[in-house]
C-alpha cells in the first residue's frame, strides 16, 4: 500500500522536475535562430508522431480508428475547434464501431 | 509601446480560462478513459485522483500507472516518466522564449506545473508574449476537467459500456490533430515537418529491432532528428510574433 503511494509521488516529482528544469537552467532568453527554429517546430514533431500510427492500434477495430482518424483529420483541415475535431474523433468511432457489431 | 499594452491588458486570467474550456473538456473525457483503465489494472479512486492532479500528463502518467500495477522499481518508474515526458523539457524550452520578460523566477515555476502538449500549444498561438496571468487562467479548467474526469472514470468503471471507454479514447489524439493539421495546412514547412515525424514513428513502430525502442524515446529520437531537419532547411524569420 505504502509502495505506491511512494510511486506516485515518484511520478509526480519526475514530471515536474522534467517540467520546471529548463526554467531553472536557461535564465535568458535564447538568441540563436537555429535553435529557435528548432523549438518552434517541436510541438508538430511531438503531437504528430504521438498521434500516427498509435492511433491505428487503439483498442477499436481499424474500420473504426481509421474513419474517426479521416472524419478528425477533415473538421481540423477545415479549421473546426479542439473540442469539436475530438468530439467528432470520438463520435465517428463509436458509430463505426456499433455499425460492425450489427453484422 | 502601445501594442505591448494592448497584448498585456488582452492576456488576462479571464481570457485564459476561457481559452481554458475546449482544453478542459477533452481533458475531462480522455481522464475518464485513464481513470477507468487504472481501476481495472487495481488502483484506488484516490490514488488516480492525486495521479491525475500531481502528474498531469496522459502519455506519463498512463505508463507510470501501468508500471505501478505491476510492482516495477521506483529506477524504471522514473526513467520511464523521464523519457516520456521529456517533450515537456522542449516544450519549457521553447515556452520560456515566449513568457513575459520580467516574470520572477517562482510564477515561472508555478508556469511550469501547467505545460501539456495542449496548454502549451494553446500559449504558443497567441500574440506576443505569455502573461504570468493568462497562463494560470489557461490552467485551472484544464487541471480541473482532468481530475474530474479521473474521478468519475474511476468510479463510473464498471458501468460504462467498453464501446464508449474505447472511443473516448480516441478523443485525445483527435486534440492532437486539430493542433498540427491546422498548422501544416497554413505552413508548408510546418506540413514536411509533420509528414516526417509521421514516417519516422510508422518506422519506429513496424520494422523489427527498431520497434522494440519505447515509444518514449523513439518520440523523442523523432522530435529531435526532425526538428534539427526543419530548422537547417527551413529557419524562420527573425521577428516570429505576427
Amino acid at each position: 500500500m505504502t509502495d505506491v503511494w511512494i510511486g506516485i509521488a515518484c511520478m509526480a516529482l519526475v514530471t515536474y522536475l522534467v517540467r520546471v528544469l529548463p526554467i531553472l537552467i536557461f535564465q535568458k532568453p535564447i538568441r540563436n535562430p537555429f535553435v529557435k527554429s528548432f523549438l518552434y517546430y517541436v510541438p508538430y514533431a511531438v503531437l504528430s508522431a504521438m498521434t500516427f500510427p498509435a492511433i491505428f492500434s487503439a483498442d477499436v477495430p481499424l474500420a473504426a480508428s481509421a474513419a474517426g482518424t479521416a472524419a478528425a483529420v477533415l473538421a481540423a483541415w477545415k479549421g473546426k475547434s479542439l473540442l469539436f475535431v475530438a468530439c467528432i474523433a470520438a463520435a465517428v468511432v463509436y458509430l463505426v464501431q456499433t455499425l460492425l457489431l450489427c453484422f | 509601446m502601445e501594442s505591448a499594452k494592448m497584448t498585456l491588458m488582452e492576456q488576462t486570467f479571464q481570457k485564459g480560462l476561457k481559452d481554458g474550456i475546449p482544453i478542459g473538456l477533452g481533458y475531462f473525457a480522455v481522464s475518464m478513459a485513464y481513470g477507468m483503465a487504472a481501476i481495472v489494472q487495481g488502483m484506488t479512486v484516490t490514488q488516480i485522483i492525486m495521479i491525475s492532479l500531481t502528474n498531469l500528463t496522459s502519455a506519463g502518467q498512463f505508463a507510470g500507472t501501468t508500471l505501478l500495477a505491476v510492482s516495477a522499481s521506483l529506477i524504471e518508474i522514473a526513467i520511464t516518466l523521464i523519457v516520456i515526458n521529456s517533450r515537456y523539457f522542449l516544450m519549457g524550452l521553447s515556452l520560456l522564449q515566449k513568457m513575459q520578460p520580467g516574470i520572477p523566477l517562482y510564477r515561472k515555476m508555478m508556469m511550469a506545473f501547467g505545460i501539456t502538449d495542449e496548454i502549451y500549444a494553446v500559449a504558443m498561438g497567441q500574440k506576443g508574449d505569455v502573461t504570468f496571468s493568462y497562463f494560470m487562467g489557461l490552467m485551472v479548467l484544464p487541471i480541473a476537467g482532468w481530475t474530474a474526469g479521473t474521478a468519475l472514470g474511476g468510479i463510473a468503471s464498471s458501468l460504462l459500456p467498453s464501446q464508449i471507454v474505447n472511443a473516448l479514447g480516441i478523443a485525445m489524439y483527435g486534440m492532437f490533430i486539430a493542433i498540427f493539421v491546422p498548422a501544416a495546412r497554413m505552413e508548408k514547412p510546418v506540413m514536411i515537418c509533420v509528414l516526417l515525424s509521421i514516417a519516422a514513428s510508422c518506422l519506429f513502430a513496424w520494422i523489427p529491432g527498431l520497434n522494440s525502442l519505447s515509444p518514449g524515446y523513439s518520440v523523442v529520437l523523432i522530435a529531435v532528428a526532425v526538428c534539427a531537419f526543419c530548422a537547417w532547411k527551413f529557419p524562420r524569420k527573425e521577428p516570429e510574433d505576427d
